[in-house]
C-alpha cells in the first residue's frame, strides 16, 4: 500500500470510529443518524434478503442506459464541434454556461415526450451528462500536439486513419475523463429523479425509507449507492492516471 | 561559391547537378496568401536545387528564411506557389510520395505505443506480415542502439532516445529519401555530436539521400557532402559549399583544420544573411 493510500485509509478508518463511538454513547440521536457498523448490517441484509434486488437493477440499468446514450452522443457532437471549428466558436458561449441550467426543469417536458416510466429519467441523466462528454472529447482532440497530426501526414495516414490511430490514442486521458464524468452525472441524474417522481429504483427507495422513518434501510440503501458509485469512480479514476501517467512527456 | 576540405577554392555557384538528380527542384516558390488583416508573404524562393543518390546535403539559414518550408514542400506536406519539386522523376504534389520518410525538429513519437510499436507503426499501417514487422523493427532499434528499450514507452526515455525512436519509425519503412528538420536541436552538444555519428552510420548503411535542416554550423560542416547557405527571407540558395569528406568520416574530423575553414565559410556567408533577418524582423 503507497504511503498516501495508508494515510487515506486511517483517516476514514479514524472518522468511522469516531461516528461509531458518537452514535453508541448518543453524542448523535440514533433517529437521524445510526452507527457505521449498523449501516453495514443493513446493507448486508438488504443485499442477502433480495428485496430490493429489482430496485437496485432498475437504478443501475437506467444509469448504464444513460450514461451509454450520453458518451456516445457527447463524442458523436465533441467530434462535429472539433471538425467544424466555426460551429464550435458559436457553441462555445453555450457550453460554457450549459452547468448553469438546472436539467431537472426538463423533467415535466420529457414525461410529456416520453410518458412515465424509465425514459424521462434516462432523458434527464443524458441532458446532465452528454456535455461534459461533448467537452471532454473537444478539448481532447484539440490538446492533440501538431507534431503527431504532421507525423501522421508524412506517413501518408488518410484521414480516418488519422482519427482512429492518431487522434483517439492521443486525447484518450481527456475522453476518459469525459466517460467518467458522464458516468458520474448518469448516476446524479437518475438517482435525482428517482427521488421527485418515479416508482421504482434505488432513489425512490430512499426517499420512500425516510418518509417512512425507515432510518436503517434508508442508511443501507444510501450506503449501497454510496460504495458502487465510489468503486466505480475509483477503478475509472486509477485508469485514468495510469494513462496521464503513460502520455506525459 | 563551392569549398572543398581538403583544398579550399571559389567556384561559381551551382547548386544543380548536370546529371541524373534523385531529387530536382526548379524554380520553387512559396508564397502564403494575404490573410485576414496580413501582407501576403513571400518565404521562399526561387530555389534550383539537385540532389544525386545518396547524397548528404545540408541546409542553413537565418531563422525565418524558408528552411522548413523548403522541407515541407519536399516532404510534400505543403504545396508550392510556383515551380516543381521531383522526386525519382515523379513530381511532389502536396502528397507524401512513397520513399519518402520525415524525422521532425519537434519529438513526434506516439506516447501511448512502446517504442517496438512506434517502430512498427507505418509497417503495421501497410498491413506487413507480423515476422517482418518484427525483423525490420529489431534491425532499425539495433541500429539505432534502442534494442534494449524496445518494451519502453516514450515518457520513460530521455529527448535524445525519443528522437531515436522517430528515427527508427521512419527508417523501418525504408526511404529512399530522408528529410530532417533540426533533429537534434533539443540535444546538448556532446549528444549532437553523438547522434551526428549514428546518423552517419545509418545514411553508410542504407544508401538513403538525406537532407538535414540545421541552425548548427558545425553540425552541417560535419555531416555533409555538401551545404546549402539560404538568405534571408525569402530564402535562396546564395551559395553551395563542398566538404569534399571521405564517406566513412565521423565527429572525430571536428579537430581538422580543414573543418573550421568550412565553418568559417559557411558562417562568412551567413553572418550578412543573418543581420539582415534580424533587421526586417517584426
Amino acid at each position: 500500500m503507497s504511503r498516501p493510500a495508508f494515510y487515506r485509509t486511517i483517516v476514514i478508518a479514524v472518522a468511522l470510529a469516531l461516528l461509531e463511538a458518537a452514535c453508541r454513547l448518543g453524542w448523535i440521536d440514533r433517529f437521524s443518524l445510526i452507527p457505521p457498523s449498523e449501516m453495514l448490517q443493513s446493507a448486508a441484509h438488504i443485499l442477502a434478503s433480495g428485496e430490493y434486488t429489482r430496485d437496485i437493477l432498475v437504478t443501475f440499468g437506467t444509469v448504464a442506459g444513460a450514461a451509454i446514450l450520453s458518451v456516445m452522443g457527447g463524442f458523436a457532437v465533441g467530434l462535429i464541434l472539433y471538425r467544424w471549428p466555426r460551429l464550435k466558436r458559436a457553441a462555445d458561449p453555450f457550453l460554457a454556461s450549459y452547468y448553469a441550467v438546472p436539467s431537472f426543469i426538463f423533467y415535466p417536458l420529457f414525461i410529456v415526450m416520453f410518458g412515465l416510466n424509465r425514459w424521462p429519467l434516462v432523458a434527464v441523466a443524458f441532458v446532465f451528462a452528454f456535455v461534459a462528454m461533448a467537452i471532454s472529447t473537444v478539448d481532447g482532440f484539440l490538446s492533440v500536439r501538431p507534431i503527431l497530426l504532421r507525423a501522421a501526414r508524412s506517413m501518408r495516414l488518410t484521414r480516418t486513419q488519422t482519427l482512429r490511430l492518431v487522434i483517439l490514442p492521443a486525447a484518450a486521458p481527456y475522453l476518459f475523463t469525459g466517460v467518467k464524468l458522464a458516468i458520474v452525472y448518469a448516476f446524479i441524474g437518475v438517482v435525482a429523479g428517482e427521488f421527485i417522481l418515479s416508482g421504482s429504483g434505488l432513489g425512490y427507495r430512499i426517499a420512500f425509507a425516510y418518509q417512512s422513518f425507515e432510518t436503517a434501510t434508508m442508511y443501507g440503501l444510501m450506503l449501497i449507492l454510496l460504495v458502487s458509485v465510489v468503486t466505480i469512480n475509483m477503478m475509472l479514476w486509477s485508469r485514468e492516471r495510469r494513462l496521464h501517467a503513460r502520455l506525459s512527456r | 561559391m563551392s569549398i572543398s576540405a581538403t583544398e579550399p577554392v571559389s567556384a561559381p555557384l551551382s547548386p544543380v547537378s548536370a546529371g541524373q538528380a534523385h531529387v530536382a527542384v526548379r524554380g520553387l516558390m512559396r508564397v502564403y496568401p494575404a490573410a485576414a488583416g496580413r501582407a501576403s508573404l513571400h518565404a521562399l524562393g526561387p530555389i534550383d536545387l539537385d540532389l544525386m543518390r545518396g547524397e548528404f546535403f545540408s541546409v542553413v539559414g537565418p531563422s525565418g528564411c524558408g528552411k522548413s518550408t523548403l522541407l515541407d514542400v519536399l516532404a510534400g506536406l505543403s504545396v508550392p506557389s510556383e515551380g516543381t519539386a521531383t522526386f525519382e522523376g515523379r513530381r511532389i504534389a502536396g502528397s507524401v510520395p512513397d520513399g519518402i520518410g520525415v524525422v521532425f525538429q519537434e519529438d513526434s513519437s506516439f506516447p501511448w505505443l512502446t517504442v517496438f510499436d512506434n517502430a512498427a507503426f507505418g509497417l503495421r499501417r501497410l498491413g506487413a506480415a507480423e515476422t517482418e514487422v518484427k525483423a525490420r523493427v529489431h534491425d532499425a532499434l539495433r541500429l539505432i542502439g534502442l534494442s534494449a528499450f524496445a518494451g519502453a514507452y516514450p515518457a520513460q526515455l530521455s529527448g535524445g532516445m525519443r528522437q531515436r525512436v522517430c528515427i527508427a519509425r521512419t527508417l523501418v519503412m525504408r526511404p529512399r529519401f530522408i528529410l530532417l528538420d533540426e533533429p537534434f536541436g533539443a540535444l546538448d552538444q556532446q549528444t549532437r555530436l553523438l547522434m551526428g555519428d549514428e546518423l552517419l552510420r545509418l545514411w553508410r548503411e542504407t544508401g538513403a539521400t538525406i537532407l538535414l535542416i540545421t541552425h548548427s554550423l558545425d553540425e552541417a560542416a560535419l555531416l555533409s557532402d555538401r551545404v546549402g547557405v539560404m538568405s534571408a527571407r525569402p530564402g535562396r540558395f546564395i551559395d553551395v559549399i563542398e566538404t569534399g569528406w571521405s564517406r566513412d568520416r565521423d565527429s572525430r574530423i571536428a579537430s581538422d583544420g580543414k573543418f573550421g575553414a568550412i565553418t568559417g565559410r559557411i558562417w562568412s556567408q551567413l553572418r550578412e544573411e543573418s543581420l539582415k533577418s534580424m533587421e526586417v524582423a517584426p
